[in-house]
């Protein structure tokens, strides 16, 4: 499974607050969510997420079990997310969603074309391919899916 | 080679031999959903083609984030958790018993060997009762919803051992944001914490559930401690169980192994805006402060209010300040009731509040504006998590709060 997508540039320990506030929390419109994702990080960021991998420092996604922040992320077009280390609720969430999450450390450069090959594993942000550990192949056929409910209506 | 607790859980209930790293679907003894993260999560159960859960009565449902209903949308996913308890036959505490994670562990949710689960990163709280419990999301909580069991990848454990005896005022809460400062916001991700030694052994429950519910704020995947009498005390009245020995082998593999000291251990204040910035509170000591949390999961129970009882004394909180102090059950609010605190806070100055998240989240009331600051009992401070991005939260002990309460600035315990 491959894609591509222009880097967007982010720290380490981006918490789930951050991806989504509480406040948006009430609702269970996803548009919602992706109008507001990462507003108190950066209230510009959202509109130019359609087609961006997101490359991250480490713990992306850490602190609440909200599926809300990678729903959002999906919802406003994020390809994928790249973090040298994921936590761990964010990263089953992402998986179960369809969400492509990658381990790797990056060096980022803002805007610059970013290609995956998640069953292949390996990432390439500009400087050439870099080996990744390979999703297991259920989180494969999972991410492939769309996510595990289409995943289990497929497999069912 | 020996076993570690979780890898004995995992075993038992799946009945082979498992160890850290495999990767196994195993049965859940309880499911905890709540309003924030249960509509979505029954949305999936339903996407999934689910008709009946698995069992009405391994089902924990309650709203504690945003009651009584703050907002219309609220009131609607009350009433969407309300059906789906009515349609399913799952009792549902509703508004008026508490926080989650509180109710869980008081009515007996969560026993020592059992696997439980909550949509609340929280969950891991669990662990105080010898019970393997983890957050999940929506989609997998629907997953459980239906089946009644789930992937899990066992994780490897980090073992704690605390030693030592705390200095007057300084107690779990401190040493949990001291562990959090060494481990570091990730240093335990995916893993399980087992914290044991002589200092745990020591704490009661109130303690244990501080030291378990702040796991998550290493990247842990659970919190355990090895159930003991004081344990097997608590379940008493709750939960019908015949004592047993669960308790990792001498010759288990551990990841990591720690050690802490507490004897020279000081008051603990994290700061903005991680878990794992915590400092010795002289460091911080005379911060302005323009409110002041003792409640949550976390630190929100009878013995919490007792600690910060005794530091405020005879003495009135400073004007200066907001002091807002909230229970997190019906029961920890009748106790601490009955002891004649309610009266003891509400004559110092303090607002007491019905049992419920309250600021903690920063999703329902209680909100910081830009600038301002907060000190709070609960365990998270990162950027906006109480209101404005622009404010800032330190968390510390209850001792910790109420010493500060009575200055209006960030003060020792020790020193009032």
């Amino acid at each position: 499974m491959q894609g591509t997508g222009k880097a967007i540039c982010l720290p380490s320990d981006i918490d789930t607050d951050l991806i989504i506030a509480g406040r948006y929390l009430r609702t269970k419109d996803r548009r919602i969510w992706a109008e507001h994702v990462f507003e108190d990080l950066d209230p510009k960021l959202a509109p130019r997420l359609a087609g961006a991998v997101i490359v991250a420092g480490k713990n992306f996604g850490c602190g609440s079990s909200r599926e809300q922040a990678a729903i959002a992320l999906k919802e406003a077009g994020v390809v994928a997310v790249v973090a040298p280390t994921f936590a761990r609720i964010f990263f089953r969430n992402a998986i179960n969603i369809g969400l492509p999450v990658i381990e790797a450390d990056l060096a980022c450069t803002e805007g610059k074309a970013v290609t995956f090959d998640l069953s292949a594993g390996w990432v390439d942000a500009g400087t050439g391919r870099k080996k990744v550990a390979p999703l297991s192949q259920r989180m494969l056929a999972i991410v492939q899916a769309g996510g595990l409910v289409p995943y289990w209506k497929v497999k069912r | 080679m020996g076993a570690t607790i979780v890898e004995k859980i995992f075993s038992g209930k799946c009945g082979s031999t498992i160890r850290a790293g495999d990767v196994v679907m195993a049965p859940v003894d309880g499911a905890m959903i709540h309003d924030i993260t249960g509509p979505l999560a029954i949305q999936k159960f339903y996407e999934m083609g689910g008709e009946r859960v698995f069992n009405p009565r391994r089902i924990i449902m309650l709203f504690d984030h945003q009651i009584p209903a703050d907002s219309i949308e609220a009131a609607k996913n009350h009433v969407y958790m309300r059906r789906f308890a009515a349609e399913q036959g799952i009792h549902n505490y509703d508004i008026c018993e508490g926080v989650c994670h509180q109710v869980v562990m008081e009515k007996g949710h969560a026993a020592p060997g059992e696997i439980v689960v909550g949509a609340d990163s929280h969950t891991c709280m669990y662990g105080a009762t010898g019970a393997f419990a983890t957050g999940i999301g929506s989609t997998d909580m629907g997953f459980v919803l239906k089946f009644g069991a789930l992937y899990f990848r066992v994780p490897e454990s980090i073992r704690a051992e605390v030693n030592g005896t705390f200095q007057p005022r300084v107690g779990a809460k401190d040493l949990i944001l001291s562990i959090a400062a060494d481990i570091g916001a990730d240093g335990a991700t995916y893993k399980a914490i087992e914290f044991c030694g002589d200092t745990i052994r020591n704490l009661n429950m109130a303690g244990r559930m501080t030291c378990c519910n702040m796991a998550i704020e290493m990247g842990a995947k659970a919190g355990i401690v090895a159930p003991d009498t004081i344990t097997w005390d608590y379940l008493k009245g709750r939960r019908e169980m015949t004592p047993f020995i669960l308790n990792s082998d001498p010759d288990a593999k551990y990841e990591e192994r720690r050690s802490y000291d507490v004897t020279k251990l000081e008051p603990q204040v994290a700061t903005p805006h991680n878990v794992d910035q915590g400092v010795p509170v002289g460091k911080v000591a005379g911060t302005h402060i323009d409110q002041i949390f003792i409640g949550s999961c976390t630190n929100g129970r009878f013995e919490d209010f007792t600690e910060a009882a005794e530091v405020l004394g005879d003495r009135k909180f400073s004007d200066k300040v907001r002091v807002i102090i909230i229970p997190s059950s019906r029961d920890e609010y009748l106790k601490t009731l009955r002891a004649g605190l309610i009266e003891k806070f509400v004559t110092a100055g303090a607002l007491v509040e019905a049992p419920s998240c309250g600021p903690c989240m920063g999703g329902a009331f209680g909100l910081l504006a830009p600038g301002e600051v907060s000190l709070s009992t609960s365990n998270r401070n990162f950027k906006g998590r109480q209101g404005s991005t622009e404010a800032f939260v330190y968390l510390c002990s209850p001792a910790t709060a109420a010493a500060s309460a009575i200055t209006g600035e960030i003060t020792d315990p020790r020193e009032v």
